[in-house]
């Protein structure tokens, strides 16, 4: 989106409470506090690391103690075993740690929701027991007399205090950077519908794999400089489950998906925590656990989403409405062909041959071809159950075939995942629609745009142009949670179009709409194909379909049944039959 | 005893430690298994809940006199049963007042939103037990006793005089009274009426909520039977296991092991899952060194989870 005035705003408010938090910290004399005072923004760094994956994208993960401990351990044989300085330790912990990302990261993304969190519980469990194998139970930073400050060592603690905030610092600026960016719009994306967004383009593992290695290296740094401060590292302290949650605590406290939601969480409980088992401690221990714990509950009955957005929704409902924070002037519409200059003449746009796929014992699709030309609206017709989703997506590679092949365009889409097939050329939209509900109609399509777009503010064009071209624009500020069925529906097509598609795939847009308005999608849809997009819908009533299409395909039992102009096909007897039973086929004959 | 025989008695001896401790692990999982398939919540506090186990057990057999009435053998199984009561009654309070506020009926519509509230709010109900726990019953490591955990049959291994298997008669006990609680949950869950509502309530709540189903309440038995059910495992681990109040910690993540790897929403799948970590756990210590026992469970965890992302027993769901 570029740079805008929210954008410094923001990067203003980082600097106050940075430069507020190092002043408390000069104010304060007694070392406890300082030491306190310290651990808050390494506490922060850990959770904003977390937020940067599981808070952006979704994929919540139990398991963050594992480059957290990476990256302490790093910095620590690195000092003890090889005398290099935390200076260059830290960044190489961050490598580590980012490596570490890659190599958990790219097994484990194979899983979804609950079973990726608790997987993500294992790895650090099973270094904790490793590393305690090897022998590190307790290492110790050796203090180095001479040329202290080269190894990061100062008498001062402040100086740790002012390493810290710089490192929170570089954690949030990172943040706002993912927060404003495709990177941020596209995990988002992830979090709400992750079919939806490989659909439109994105390509999820690539975006989830950058996510979890700068989290990775960024819980590194953090315990990097835990390891820095206090001096003394151990499996139990930096791998246990008690690190993986502190990292789930601040930011889930503080605000989920929010630069600022770890700062907050670990303002708040870190001293809480401290100033408990100082105080109550000795008396009573385990009385800062219990207290803490009950904090934790009140709070999150009363804000489940966290602090800041309950206090964010408060302001807003107080302040009068701000106009939205990026509004730019509305650009013309100048929807023009998508077709590219070097488009093939002659030879079928995509062409299906002998595609196969079951699932277990069901035939769901069975030795399906045919061919679609160039600028046609095809319809593909059957009954309930005819396997027409199931050959959609096979098409655009949700679904690989067990047999057969697909040609678009000259490319095989074989084997090619749904974001590959969508960046060839293929749009689809869903038979239910699959929508990103929290964010806006512009944002949901500006997901489909990126996968062509060269910049933000030239996908955020190509979104408004596909709006107008379903009449939709007038909508782009609602959020999507709250459109009819028929704005779902246009919004989808306009993510779809957004994509710039040379071949449309329309998985039964008319279902739940009222004659009016199959009307009016009726009329956009005919729009497309003069647009000279080729389109290819499925439904399962014949009728409006008649009126829409220039061909027909009727697949029945996973077959092809017939094939050729609406014509034809409303006359065909096994058609009828397929539909109404054997009666109807010979009373129409008789007829 | 030639080298082969050696390692065949170690390995039997092995073998069957791993189904013991196995079993009763699978108990523990079955509980946590039940909770998370019916309400698809990540239950944290669940290790607090097998710790209250272990702790209510011991009253019962050193304060209520379980012990002075029904003889020290038999005290603590009965202290378990109890132990799970108690803790049931505790899960459902504690459902009623707390989780159903973010969970159920209450978490509809609120999307990934809703998912957060859970974690931290069980997160939070860790705290406070594991803590609560520290101020009511102390730091010291207890245990519960019974004069079969220092009893064992030996078992002549037939091929060599000299090789025998030594069954801990406390351990078999403990692995009895697992099989059979842990089929009457499945006969429970199967056929009672009860449990139908709760296997419809799992399955799609919304329609089940059509159907005229209290799925609030099919939640709240859930989560009070689930935890019941893990505190009575709790009891009678306890009786080989010293416990502190800290030892959730140590169980809850065996819990979760378990139950992804039998496959979650599976109770048969649970208790097998349990049982391969058990197994694992002991059979790893023939060829690793003890420190990596633990570490080798999660390996294997890892492994088996990616080579089958659905679990052993659960069915894969993903459709599009």
């Amino acid at each position: 989106m570029g740079a805008s005035p929210s954008v410094y705003r923001t990067l203003l408010m980082i600097a106050l409470v940075a430069l507020a938090w190092i002043g408390l910290g000069m104010a304060v004399s007694n070392s406890y506090y300082q030491l306190m005072l310290t651990v808050v923004p390494i506490w922060a760094v850990l959770g904003l690391s977390w937020n940067i994956l599981s808070g952006y994208s979704g994929l919540v993960s139990f398991g963050h103690a594992s480059f957290f401990g990476i990256g302490a351990y790093t910095v620590t044989i690195a000092l003890v075993q090889f005398d290099i300085t935390p200076w260059f330790g830290i960044p190489l912990g961050m490598i580590a740690g980012a490596i570490a990302a890659v190599v958990i990261g790219y097994p484990t993304f194979r899983l979804r929701g609950h079973y990726f969190a608790l997987s993500m519980l294992a790895y650090p469990l099973a270094l904790l027991y490793v590393f305690q194998w090897l022998g590190y139970q307790e290492v110790t930073l050796p203090m180095k007399r001479e040329a202290a400050a080269w190894f990061m060592q100062f008498a001062d603690y402040r100086v740790y205090l002012v390493l810290a905030v710089a490192l929170m610092v570089a954690a949030q600026v990172i943040s706002l950077g993912i927060e404003r960016s495709r990177f941020g719009m596209s995990l988002l994306a992830i979090k709400q519908n992750e079919p939806a967004a490989e659909a439109a383009g994105i390509d999820t593992l690539a975006w989830k794999m950058r996510a979890i290695m700068l989290s990775g290296a960024v819980a590194a740094a953090a315990g990097g400089l835990y390891a820095v401060v206090l001096l003394v590292v151990t499996p139990d302290d930096v791998f246990g489950l008690l690190t993986s949650s502190q990292a789930l605590i601040v930011t889930l406290f503080g605000g989920v998906g929010t630069l600022w939601g770890p700062v907050i969480g670990s303002a708040v409980l870190i001293p809480l925590s401290k100033i408990l088992q100082g105080e109550l401690g000795d008396l009573l221990p385990g009385i800062q656990g219990v207290v803490l714990g009950i904090a934790i509950i009140f709070v999150i009955l009363l804000a489940p989403e966290g602090i800041y957005w309950r206090i964010r929704d408060r302001l807003r409902r107080t302040q009068p409405l701000r106009e939205a924070e990026d509004a730019q002037p509305l650009a013309q519409p100048t929807y023009t062909s998508m077709r590219p200059a070097n488009a093939s003449a002659d030879g079928p746009l995509l062409a299906v041959d002998d595609v196969s796929r079951s699932f277990g014992g069901l035939r769901a699709v069975e030795g399906v071809s045919f061919d679609v030309r160039e600028g046609e609206l095809l319809g593909i017709i059957g009954p309930n159950g005819a396997g027409k989703t199931t050959l959609f997506n096979l098409l655009n590679g949700f679904l690989a075939p067990d047999r057969g092949r697909v040609v678009f365009a000259g490319h095989d889409l074989t084997g090619l995942k749904p974001n590959r097939v969508c960046r060839l050329g293929i749009g689809r939209t869903f038979q239910v629609v699959r929508s990103f509900q929290r964010m806006s109609v512009l944002q949901n399509v500006v997901v489909g745009a990126y996968v062509h777009a060269p910049s933000d503010i030239a996908a955020y064009a190509a979104a408004r142009e596909a709006l107008a071209s379903v009449n939709l624009l007038h909508r782009m500020d609602a959020i999507a949670q709250g459109l009819t069925t028929k704005e779902l529906r246009l919004m989808e097509l306009a993510r779809a179009l957004a994509g710039r598609p040379r071949l449309l795939l329309m998985d039964e847009p008319l279902a739940g709409l009222g004659a009016p308005e199959v009307e009016e999608m009726l009329e956009v849809v005919r729009g497309l194909t003069q647009d000279r997009v080729t389109v290819v819908v499925i439904e399962h009533t014949m009728r409006a379909m008649v009126r829409l299409v220039d061909r027909f395909v009727v697949l029945n039992h996973g077959s092809v049944l017939a094939e050729g102009a609406p014509a034809d096909i409303t006359g065909n007897s096994s058609v009828i039959e397929a539909y109404l039973g054997t009666k109807w086929a010979t009373l129409r004959v008789d007829a | 005893m030639t080298p082969l025989g050696i390692f065949i008695e170690q390995f039997l001896q092995s073998l069957t430690a791993g189904f013991f401790v196995g079993s009763v692990y699978g108990l523990m999982c079955v509980g946590l298994g039940l909770i998370f398939g019916v309400m698809r919540v990540i239950n944290f506090a669940q290790g607090d809940f097998l710790m209250l186990g272990m702790y209510a057990t011991l009253y019962a057999v050193v304060f209520l006199g379980l012990a002075a009435i029904f003889g020290p053998a038999v005290a603590p199984l009965l202290g378990s049963i109890l132990a799970g009561l108690v803790v049931f009654a505790g899960g459902v309070l504690l459902h009623r007042a707390l989780i159903s506020r973010v969970t159920g009926t209450q978490a509809v519509g609120r999307e990934g939103e809703g998912h957060y509230a859970q974690l931290i709010l069980t997160l939070g109900i860790a705290l406070v037990l594991e803590n609560g726990g520290l101020i009511l019953f102390g730091s010291t490591p207890q245990s519960v006793r019974t004069p079969l955990a220092i009893r064992a049959f030996e078992v002549p291994l037939l091929y060599d005089p000299r090789a025998a298997l030594f069954l801990n008669q406390q351990r078999i006990v403990v692995c009895v009274v697992s099989f059979i609680v842990g089929a009457a949950l499945y006969w429970f869950i199967n056929r009672s009426r009860i449990g139908k509502t709760l296997r419809a309530a799992a399955d799609n709540p919304e329609a089940a909520i059509y159907m005229g189903i209290d799925v609030d309440r099919a939640h709240r038995l859930a989560f009070g039977i689930g935890s019941g059910i893990t505190a009575l495992a709790g009891g009678l681990v306890a009786t080989y296991n010293p416990f502190q109040p800290y030892v959730g910690l140590q169980f809850v993540i065996i819990m979760y092991a378990g139950v992804v790897l039998g496959g979650m929403g599976s109770l048969l799948g649970a208790f097998w899952g349990g049982m391969t970590i058990g197994l694992v756990q002991q059979l790893s210590t023939l060829v690793l060194p003890t420190q990596l026992q633990n570490a080798a469970i999660f390996a294997v965890f890892l492994l088996v989870v990616m080579v089958r992302p659905q679990g052993l027993f659960g069915r894969a769901t993903e459709r599009i």
